[in-house]
């Protein structure tokens, strides 16, 4: 009777672990694909979703199950979509947030989980400096580098002074001191704007009025395009250039502006002409999959799946059954980048180069956004120093 | 200087443009008692009527008149199936009722259109500057609004005040028995009126689209501030409508131009920007909570009606 | 007989939620039914002012995010170990939560006196505006993390109760709705809930009986407000973050949807209210779902709209008048 009892108890226990290595790998993807700035959710998800197709639902030869949902941009939501996927759903592994509001409510409690973090993109500050976590990743930059670099740009062009504007909102402010931080000239006007303003008509007023050699702003998604256009209306843009970062001039962006675009400096870690293989292989597969340009946050996308594909091939499949493991291997960051050269720092925040880029006509009379050449080499954030991680 | 004068005349554009929407909100409310929130709606479906019309026509003319056609359209269609049964509700009724308008359109459009921002461009004739004084270019879009704008208001003066539809107008403002004794058909007339304050809010969808984007959501940022300027005005008076807008245009845009600078002489800067730009955000809904304490009613309230 | 029953079978039923949820296998149910009572209490204290009050405030959020935002910015202090004007921050709830129903009453006189000396559409408008300001005074405060808002770590100790402990958190703000609605019952069948009744069915004849109808509405005004300061306190500790949002015109929309789904001037309405439409926003995208549109998903209030426009056109004494019939209007 007992042994019968131990048996089939043996049994049960088999069943269940054999069960459990047939699981896939559970993902949760809590990301902002409604609201006006959902295209970024859905560039990071389809991005993502294209490397795991290219695998038939595998990453690394590990079937994974990619769970979506979309936090509309509201940290309330992002926190309730976590709770259910970490307590239900028993994610290990947890990306896709879009936005810097989000992120402080998301990471913690994955973290707290004993989950994996994986951000395809935002990466506010507090997670980069002495707040950094071993099992939290940022793949694509941290938040400053993206302003940061748009002020070595505007000093690589030679401007003696700038015009900046944010929203008044914790990016925005963030996004201003990143670019003051490398740009060396004066700054003769700093205007912040109510966010999701839409009418820039005193703004306008105030930088002609100020006569810079150039204009800097970071205007998320439409209030961006809504600043471009009555920027182009007031004749300003013939005169004073703008210089913003990619977020600020990614594909989407530019298509939906026209002309207007044209000439528009920005700066990016990654573009759809960089010539290596796994980019080239990427920009194919993702317009014959999707039928249209991938934008950076695509690229994003697919470099966070790559990044989890390679972790999971060195565990075999095992992410918190191995969560040593897991971790080294992310870390080495063994997978070829759509961007090129990558690797992660002390603070598993990348350490990666950055080029300008600058809005054309194709010969075919096609908007595109070409490379300008190399700003920054191996370029890391200012707040690794303070991480304690090694 | 020049720079004031700008500024000013950045105000006095906001100012008309809100008055467009104001205009049918307090003509609406004066005349009906019915209070809606779903005006931003009314403008929203402007603005994509116009964006659809320049997309398959390319005519900015046609999108100008699609924009006020559509949304009388929707307009006429939301008073017979929903507006109509609220005349005789109280407010907290015609708040809710509209909220769920809102929340249906919003859908509504984001099915149909998607949630990513539509984009028009200005036809190239209008896209460009005039130098009204020397040394102030000033775009002659932002130009063409005011005049649009002001076209509109002399246009409202003298149908009101001079025409007999006007004057049945007001009269149903005051009198709906006295009406339907002189065999007016009040329902017709109310669906009317409604369906015109909805083409004026629709022409103002259709003026903004090129200017600023057109996407989910777009009314109710304005319908706020419309809200404001027509309380201020008070409830119900056009008059009021066209002062609360001229108002709430300029103390927005001069307290957006020069609260910075202004605190930065008292503050240190870092701060200063932060703060400027709170209270520039707060500055009309300051300028409101003052006028009614001074005046509950509205700065002209009128007089028919109690400012209930 | 129906009044008094409904009550305490809704109070047992609340009682049994938690287990439920564990029993069905979906625990983290615990989490939607804690944000249900504590909506609920907000939009109690919403029916005070609408229901028995006739003042229809359009800012009720204002109070619930002010709330929020001190039981945030303390525990904050108390976390980074700032003083707050020369105290020493603390992160103990007994006085934490006190201190954010103090405020928000505080906001309440305030805000109230002004916005009470307009009426009507004047009176919605005013109670909005003054939402709107402190909305966008939360935006531009950078030190509170403006319109990212600030994250608290931990949910305030309590002494003698784990507060980590999702179950006992419900069932601390279960027992907090009900001693609201207690206190509530007790005022509206009071004194004072009669005079209050009796001006917002006639305000110049109660005036014309000696009654300040301004001191009555004021005091009204307040009792909500604070209510609504510990509504917002708790919502606070349960997402462990603040933001503008919980001061946005919006949710001030939504706690009015709840007070009017449950159904006006009635006490135990509004919890009800609150069940529905948070249980419409939680499962109307599963039931798109379900129906096999999963496209629809996200365009769940494409139904709720027009089904908010019904409920109002033709269903006005609420959910709970339509259980109670007649009953349910005598409080």
């Amino acid at each position: 009777m007992t042994s019968k009892f131990i048996l089939a108890l043996a049994g049960g226990l088999l069943a269940a672990v054999s069960a459990q290595a047939a699981d896939p790998v559970k993902i949760g993807m809590i990301t902002t694909l409604s609201t006006g700035a959902g295209y970024l959710g859905q560039e990071v998800r389809d991005g993502f979703m294209l490397a795991v197709n290219e695998e038939g639902g595998k990453l690394g030869g590990v079937p994974v199950k990619v769970m979506v949902e979309d936090d509309g941009r509201k940290p309330g939501n992002g926190k309730q979509i976590a709770e259910r996927f970490l307590k239900r759903d028993k994610v290990e592994i947890m990306t896709g947030v879009i936005f810097s509001n989000i992120a402080p409510v998301v990471a913690p409690m994955t973290l707290k989980a004993g989950a994996f973090y994986i951000s395809p993109n935002a990466a506010p500050s507090t997670f980069a400096g002495k707040s950094c976590n071993q099992n939290y990743f940022a793949v694509a930059w941290q938040n400053d580098n993206l302003h940061e670099t748009a002020g070595a740009q505007a000093n690589g062009l030679g401007y003696k002074n700038a015009f900046i504007l944010a929203p008044n909102y914790q990016a925005g402010k963030d996004a201003l001191t990143g670019f003051k931080r490398f740009f060396k000239g004066k700054i003769v006007g700093e205007t912040y704007v109510k966010l999701g303003q839409k009418d820039y008509a005193a703004e306008i007023a105030q930088i002609r009025a100020a006569k810079p050699d150039m204009v800097f702003h970071f205007l998320p998604g439409g209030m961006g395009i809504g600043f471009l256009k009555q920027y182009v209306q007031s004749g300003l843009k013939k005169t004073i250039p703008l210089v913003v970062s990619s977020v600020s001039m990614d594909h989407r962006i530019m298509t939906a502006v026209g002309d207007m675009a044209v000439g528009v400096r920005n700066s990016s870690h990654w573009n759809a002409d960089f010539d290596n293989a796994a980019n080239k292989a990427f920009v194919a597969g993702y317009q014959k999959a999707y039928g249209k340009m991938p934008t950076v946050f695509a690229s994003q996308g697919y470099d966070t799946a790559k990044l989890i594909a390679s972790a999971l091939k060195a565990t075999g499949g095992k992410v918190t059954a191995d969560a040593d493991g897991f971790r080294a291997a992310l870390k080495k960051a063994d997978f070829a980048a759509v961007r090129g050269d990558f690797k992660f720092g002390n603070n598993n925040h990348p350490v990666q180069s950055w080029v300008g880029r600058i809005v054309e006509k194709d010969s075919s009379g096609k908007l595109i956004n070409r490379s300008t050449g190399v700003i920054w080499k191996d370029h890391q954030d200012a707040y690794a120093k303070d991480c304690p991680l090694k | 200087m020049l720079l004031f004068f700008e500024q000013l005349l950045n105000g006095v554009q906001l100012g008309v443009f809100l008055f467009l929407l104001a205009a049918g909100l307090t003509l609406i409310f004066g005349i009906m008692g019915v209070i809606n929130l779903a005006h931003g709606s009314l403008y929203m479906a402007g603005a994509f009527a116009s964006a659809l019309a320049l997309r398959l026509s390319g005519s900015f003319t046609l999108a100008l008149i699609a924009a006020p056609l559509a949304a009388g359209l929707v307009g006429l269609a939301m008073e017979v199936i929903v507006i109509r049964r609220l005349y005789a509700r109280d407010h907290l009724d015609q708040v809710l009722a509209t909220f769920g308008l809102i929340l249906f359109f919003n859908e509504i459009a984001a099915i149909s259109f998607g949630r990513q921002p539509l984009f028009m461009n200005i036809p190239p004739a209008l896209n460009s500057t005039v130098e009204l004084l020397p040394g102030a270019p000033y775009p002659v879009y932002r130009l063409l609004i005011i005049i649009a704008g002001l076209l509109v208001a002399g246009l409202l003066y003298v149908l009101i005040s001079r025409s007999r539809a006007g004057s049945l107008i007001r009269a149903g403002s005051t009198d709906q028995e006295m009406l339907s004794a002189l065999g007016i058909n009040v329902k017709m007339l109310f669906a009317l009126v409604f369906a015109f304050g909805a083409m004026l809010a629709g022409f103002a969808g259709g003026l903004a689209g090129p200017l600023l984007s057109v996407e989910i959501g777009m009314g109710e940022n304005i319908l706020i501030l419309t809200f404001v300027v027509i309380v201020i005005g008070g409830i119900g008076s056009i008059r009021g409508a066209f002062a609360g807008a001229l108002l709430v245009g300029i103390a927005d845009t001069l307290g957006r131009a020069f609260l910075p600078g202004l605190l930065k002489l008292m503050l240190p800067p870092a701060e200063a920007d932060g703060i400027a730009a709170g209270l520039a955000s707060m500055a009309i809904y300051i300028l409101m909570a003052g006028i009614l304490i001074w005046r509950p009613a509205g700065l002209f309230p009128p007089q028919g009606r109690s400012g209930a | 007989m129906r009044r008094r029953i409904f009550p305490l079978i809704g109070l047992a039923v609340f009682m049994m939620l938690p287990p439920l949820a564990t029993w069905i296998g979906e625990p983290y149910l615990v989490s939607t039914f804690t944000r249900i009572v504590i909506f609920a209490i907000a939009a109690v204290t919403l029916d005070l002012l609408i229901g028995f009050g006739g003042m229809v405030s359009f800012g009720h959020a204002a109070f619930f995010g002010l709330g929020a935002y001190v039981s945030g910015i303390i525990a904050h202090h108390a976390a980074e170990q700032i003083t707050l004007f020369g105290l020493p921050a603390t992160d103990q709830a007994l006085i934490i939560w006190p201190l954010a129903i103090l405020v928000s009453a505080a906001a309440a006189l305030v805000i109230g006196f002004l916005s009470l000396r307009t009426s009507g559409v004047h009176f919605i408008m005013i109670t909005l505006a003054f939402a709107q300001m402190l909305y966008f005074l939360f935006v531009s405060m950078e030190k509170y993390g403006g319109d990212d808002g600030l994250m608290m770590l931990e949910r305030n100790p309590l002494p003698g109760l784990d507060m980590s402990d999702d179950w006992s958190f419900y069932y601390l703000c279960l027992g907090l709705l009900a001693v609201v609605l207690f206190i509530l019952g007790r005022l509206i069948n009071a004194r004072f809930g009669m005079v209050l009744r009796s001006i917002k069915q006639s305000g110049p004849r109660a005036r014309s009986l000696g009654i300040s109808s301004l001191a009555y509405r004021l005091t009204a005004f307040c009792i909500a407000g604070a209510g609504a300061g510990l509504a917002g306190a708790l919502m606070a500790n349960h997402n462990g973050f603040v933001s503008p949002a919980l001061l946005h015109w919006t949710l001030s929309g939504d706690i009015l949807i709840m007070v009017v789904l449950g159904g006006i001037g009635t006490l135990y309405g509004p919890v009800l209210g609150a069940v529905i439409f948070l249980a419409l926003e939680e499962f109307l995208p599963l039931a798109f779902e379900g129906a096999g549109l999963p496209g629809f998903k996200e365009h769940w209030r494409v139904v709720f709209g027009p089904l908010l426009i019904v409920i109002v056109l033709f269903a006005k004494s609420g959910l709970y008048g339509f259980l109670l019939g007649k009953e349910a209007a005598d409080v």
